[in-house]
């Protein structure tokens, strides 16, 4: 293993443009470093430690929005109260990543870029309506997080960007939500995660553990816009079937997930939606 | 990696940490090894580590302070949990060189006279888990303003411990945070 | 009493053997198996690799017989020519760089003409499956007492049940690990290990050394549960057929998954009810069929399929029970000792069986279970005469009104007909468990402990029994230390070491304190009988005498010696399965409040009492720490640890993806002592360590299947299995 040590972002873009893009950029190293003595082939690469870029490190509030920076740790917003009161499902997410010590070093951009489809932090961020700022010597690009993944573990970063920030925008929000479905009450990785909000920009439905990338789910959103009414989890069964494409895998089932989904849809919603009985 | 062709990086060798500009635009140095100035426990250590060494490595191999254990290597047992400037972090999941001019914390440090609740509650039986749950306890117990929003129990979830069914950690920690309880 | 090295251990200045300083040494590792069984046609080794700079080892370079030498010797030190299971042994390597020792394990090829494997050991094996004997059977036992198919004759009701229970990782949070050196001749190995003189007896076997060229000592171990019981002998001879191979010092310590994949587990296992009662719900005939999955070698599998039997009726009267059992080969990695050592897999059967019962008469389970509990002067399914003193109604009686039993019951009837997500049920399991080994395998240990008179006047323990979390050195001091009318400080308690210490048997079956801990006090009595002097002899008149001792044997050694002697009127029959199984039982009474939320299948445990007499208890916070660590690992059991097997390997061997319970997943367990002191135990002690398992899993099924009316019988009760359930509306349990 070989690593780069830039010193700012500005280093940390010009060594990643040197690389082409071949340089491996690390942040907490909570996913990278996983099981790392018997990774060995990934010990061949080249990696790019972002920790001296600390500007990356701080976070700000505007009037608008909530900027994450690109190593804006899952501890830091838990540590925020304003975090609590504005954006609840962060903090909601952030305190169900693995443990204190995963979230003292895991970040917001890190959870993005592992592209996980059983991310936690990503399913909040998306049904918030994130921004993802990619920066590289050539200028910066920004993305909706939403729109981020082209499929597994593929997404709309080029090799040669780094996520400089996340920009999540402040809304009056009617309905929040998270749930996450692991196998224990800590230390879990999902086999179902759901984040749901509702503000003026209309209900977002996302769900992790569905499909090959954390994503939204257009017909379960366009449902509940329309105020369809609902009677059970089963009436949801054929949009979430629509939108999500769950699997078999070491640690749930395909029809365990998407029933999952139904009931915690139906349960949660029904509370705060008249036209769900 | 003694015995195997290198598959060619194209990488030189490691230049020290110091003398990097910033600012300027630098020369492409990916370094294989990275000269590491560190506190550990109050004391500087000055080290050359591979790059792809883990802190936990450095700290039991190369220091000799074998207090902090492995339990899984995934960041999942928190046997190996020390404190980088202050926050505990699973040392598994550290690469040694990120921690260039922090102050590392390690079970080593922490006095023998803050142990007693535990060792009245039966925090320990193995002991295998207990350096790691000691630290995030001792972490907690410093930091009671956490239990506004967390419990004790959902604080120590990073710390996997296949003996005491926790308990004896849960109740030593509480008598931890509230001194002058007289322990059982 | 606090725990002897525990502040060491907060401290972390305990030296597990991967702590030990140790210079100039090789890393060693192992290549195993990629397939479940075949024949073994090439082993290639990638050319881009000097393999001049590590040490190689293969069948050939052992020794001896090539046997990991246990209760038969069917099972390789290094697979020869066949592989029985996946991650089997083949090659061993070292190198001084961990690194490189892991690439030279990636860098060689077992290459495998694979044979179809035999994967479910519930399925009966085809010709070209049999491996053992003629049907794959490692071993039979049938219990049977009075007439059974006559008492069914005149049951007014019979309720049948199949339970099924997975298997279980210890996880042990050190792994496994072990030092090889040599010292001269000498090999000697250090590590991690629950049984120091079974690891001997392998060496000096494989190795074909006397017991004067192997020597055994036992580092701090870091949980065992059983799973350091006969696994580290395998370790053993690698690192020290390495060592010799090498001339130098070889470490193994397994990654996490390694010891996942490659290591035993508790043995999976399915078990078959058919039950007789009276209309009143006395039992009239119990007819039990234990079928255990056994993995591809026999090591301890007879031994378990032993204590299951004996277990398999539960601490209930009935005067005609038939209990067949058989434990089966199949190409899984062999399964071994687990805390309970079969017990827990037929409790959980019977304990969810009485509460089938007790659904089907309509009765409430603490009813039928107060009617046929044990009362003294009854007779267990071997026929063994209980009469202890216990009283294991009002044991249970305790457990029901600590848990609030039945004002819970009303409160739950209200919640569960008003709420819209969630359901509660209180669930109630009684348990049992022999202390120490099953009949006449303790007469056959003849375990010995030596109690040393030290010139300076304090006394040193010397026993194989080890330290792995569950307190012997704290017992054993006190034991020593009330014995000889000693301060704790003045007695030593000895590193286990085969040079030093005599043979006390194994660190397993709930026998340290009961078995060992009495030789303790024997050992005491015997040293005293050395000097010369009376029981009423203690303290510093004792020291004084010993110092003396010392002073006209300048050199000599004073010690005090203990064998093992069996208690007066145990007899049991090992042919036929009669007679009193154990000296001594521990009895439990387990109660479970759980919640099962409807949206996800989740099941969480929000109250358990375990009410618990295993005689005197010693060390009263490290008798409840066991517990409490006993019933976690039973919750884990019952809910969530699942082995997910493919082809033979388990595919989620990371401790993500085995999820143990965190602090948060589980209550305060709450325990109660009754103690009831065992006239032939060290001050009235009985076993501990395995008896909060027992009634911990059907505890909280019971409760599950109170909270949702359903009636599961197979664990680890997953949510996906829950919400199956749920819909259903009912469980996998009866059949009859």
């Amino acid at each position: 293993m070989s690593v780069l040590l830039p010193d700012s972002t500005r280093a940390a873009l010009d060594m990643l443009a040197e690389t082409r893009g071949a340089a491996v950029p690390l942040a907490g190293g909570t996913d990278l470093l996983v099981h790392w003595p018997v990774r060995l082939d990934d010990h061949e690469r080249t990696y790019l430690d972002l920790s001296g870029a600390r500007e990356l490190r701080a976070y700000q509030w505007t009037d608008e929005e909530l900027v994450l920076g690109g190593l804006t740790t899952y501890w830091d917003v838990l540590t925020d109260t304003r975090v609590w009161t504005h954006f609840p499902l962060l903090t909601h997410a952030a305190r169900q990543v693995g443990a204190i010590q995963i979230q003292t070093r895991g970040t917001w951009a890190g959870n993005i870029v592992n592209a996980s489809p059983a991310a936690d932090g990503v399913p909040v961020l998306m049904a918030y309506d994130a921004i993802v700022v990619l920066a590289s010597v050539a200028g910066q690009e920004e993305v909706s997080l939403a729109d981020f993944y082209t499929g597994y573990k593929e997404m709309r970063r080029r090799p040669d960007q780094l996520i400089v920030a996340i920009r999540v925008p402040r809304r009056a929000h009617a309905v929040q939500i998270f749930e996450k479905v692991g196998q224990r009450r800590a230390q879990a990785i999902a086999k179902v995660g759901l984040a749901v909000t509702r503000s003026d920009a209309g209900w977002r439905v996302v769900a992790a553990s569905m499909a090959p990338t954390v994503r939204r789910c257009p017909a379960v959103e366009r449902l509940l816009e329309e105020q369809a009414p609902v009677h059970g989890p089963e009436d949801f069964l054929a949009a979430i079937e629509r939108d999500v494409t769950p699997i078999d895998d070491i640690r749930s089932t395909a029809r365990y997930r998407a029933r999952v989904m139904a009931n915690l849809l139906y349960h949660d919603l029904r509370g705060v939606c008249n036209f769900i009985q | 990696m003694a015995g195997h062709k290198k598959r060619g990086s194209g990488t030189k060798r490691g230049s020290p940490a110091g003398k990097r500009r910033a600012g300027a635009r630098p020369a492409l140095a990916a370094q294989e090894t990275v000269s590491v100035a560190v506190d550990v426990n109050g004391v500087s250590v000055a080290l050359d580590v591979p790059a792809d060494e883990r802190l936990l490595d450095t700290l039991r191999y190369r220091l000799g302070l074998t207090g902090t254990k492995e339990g899984c290597g995934e960041g999942e047992c928190g046997a190996c949990t020390v404190y980088v400037d202050g926050v505990p972090v699973n040392a598994c999941l550290v690469p040694t060189y990120q921690v260039r001019g922090a102050a590392v914390r390690t079970i080593e440090s922490v006095d023998s006279g803050e142990l007693q609740p535990f060792l009245a509650h039966g925090a320990t039986q193995c002991g295998a888990c207990t350096p790691g749950v000691i630290m995030t306890a001792c972490w907690v117990r410093d930091h009671p303003e956490l239990l506004e929003r967390h419990s004790i129990r959902e604080l120590m979830a990073g710390n996997l411990c296949r003996c005491t069914g926790y308990d004896g950690i849960a109740e030593g920690l509480a008598t931890a945070l509230s001194p002058g309880t007289p322990s059982p | 009493m606090y725990r002897i090295e525990g502040l060491a251990k907060l401290a972390g200045r305990e030296r597990y053997v991967d702590d030990l300083p140790l210079q100039d040494f090789l890393w060693g590792m192992t290549v195993r198996s990629p397939v479940p069984r075949g024949r073994i046609r090439a082993i290639r080794f990638a050319k881009d690799v000097d393999w001049r700079e590590f040490v190689v080892v293969d069948h050939h370079d052992i020794p001896g017989p090539n046997e990991v030498l246990l209760i038969e010797r069917d099972q390789p030190v290094l697979a020869a020519q066949y592989v029985r299971h996946m991650h089997e042994p083949v090659l061993l390597v070292a190198h001084p760089s961990r690194d490189a020792v892991r690439r030279a394990v990636r860098a060689i090829e077992v290459v495998v003409d694979p044979e179809e494997p035999v994967l479910d050991y519930r399925k009966p094996p085809r010709p070209d499956q049999v491996q053992y004997g003629s049907d794959n059977v490692f071993k039979r036992i049938t219990i049977a007492k009075g007439d059974v198919e006559r008492a069914f004759a005149g049951a007014a009701v019979v309720v049948g049940g199949v339970y099924e229970t997975g298997a279980q990782e210890h996880v042990y949070l050190e792994t496994q690990g072990m030092i090889a050196r040599l010292e001269g001749d000498t090999v000697v190995v250090v590590g991690s290990m629950q049984c120091p003189y079974y690891v001997l007896t392998a060496l000096m076997h494989a190795l074909k050394r006397d017991e004067h060229r192997v020597r055994v000592v036992q580092a701090p171990t870091g949980g065992g549960f059983g799973g350091k019981e006969e696994y580290p002998s395998h370790v053993a001879l690698h690192a020290s057929l390495l060592a010799l191979k090498a001339r130098r010092t070889v470490k193994i310590v397994y990654d996490r998954g390694e010891d996942l994949a490659a290591t035993t587990k508790r043995h999976p296992a399915c078990i078959r009810h058919r039950t007789g009662l009276a209309q009143d719900g006395r039992l009239l005939a119990q007819d039990i069929e234990i079928v255990l999955d056994g993995g591809a070698y026999v090591t301890l599998s007879p031994v378990v399929l032993s204590r299951a039997a004996i277990h398999g009726a539960g601490p209930y009267r009935c005067d005609h029970v038939r209990i067949q059992g058989r434990v089966m080969l199949t190409n899984a990695v062999p399964y071994g000792a687990f805390r309970g050592f079969g017990a827990p897999q037929v409790q959980f059967a019977v304990e969810r069986h009485m509460d089938v019962i007790a659904r089907r008469l309509n009765m409430d389970p603490v009813e039928v279970r107060r009617i046929n509990l044990l009362r003294d002067g009854d007779t267990t399914a071997t026929g063994q005469v209980i009469r202890d003193g216990v009283d294991r109604i009002r044991l249970m009686e305790r457990a029901v009104e600590l848990c609030g039993y039945h004002a819970k019951r009303l409160d739950h009837a209200r919640h569960n007909a008003s709420d819209a997500t969630t359901r509660r049920g209180m669930g109630i399991a009684t348990s049992y468990h022999g202390s120490g080994f099953t009949g006449a395998g303790e007469v056959r240990l003849k375990s010995r402990v030596h109690v040393a008179g030290l010139a300076g006047g304090r006394v040193e323990v010397r026993t194989a029994s080890v330290e792995m979390g569950q307190g012997t050195l704290t017992v054993f001091t006190r034991l020593a230390a009330d014995r000889l009318g000693l301060a704790r400080e003045d007695v030593l308690i000895a590193e286990p070491d085969t040079g030093r210490v005599p043979d006390s048997g194994p660190t397993v079956a709930s026998r340290t304190v009961m078995v060992v801990g009495k030789l303790v006090e024997r050992a005491c009595d015997d040293l005293r009988r050395q000097l010369e002097l009376g029981r009423e002899t203690r303290g510093d008149t004792l020291r004084d005498a010993i110092r003396a001792w010392h002073r006209e044997h300048r050199g000599a050694e004073l010690i005090g010696e203990a064998v093992y002697k069996k208690p007066p009127g145990i007899e049991w029959d090992d042919t036929n399965y009669r007679g009193d199984a154990y000296a001594a039982f521990g009895w439990g009474a387990h109660a479970a409040e759980v919640e099962v939320d409807l949206r996800t299948g989740n099941m969480k445990v929000l109250d358990f009492v375990a009410v618990l007499d295993v005689g005197t208890v010693l060390a009263e916070t490290l008798a409840r720490g066991q517990v409490q660590g006993g019933v976690v690992q039973g919750i884990g059991w019952a809910l969530m640890e699942e082995c997910k097997f493919l082809g033979g390997a388990m595919a989620n061997n990371q401790l993500t993806n085995y999820a143990i319970p965190t602090s948060a997943d589980v209550p305060p367990i709450r325990v109660v002592f009754v103690e009831t002191p065992f006239e032939h135990g060290p001050q009235g002690a009985k076993g501990l360590g395995e008896l909060p398992v027992n009634g911990t899993a059907p505890a909280v099924l019971n409760a599950i299947a109170a909270a949702t009316g359903t009636s599961p019988g197979n664990i680890p009760l997953t949510p996906e299995v829950m919400l199956d359930l749920l819909e259903r509306g009912a469980g996998t349990a009866v059949v009859g």
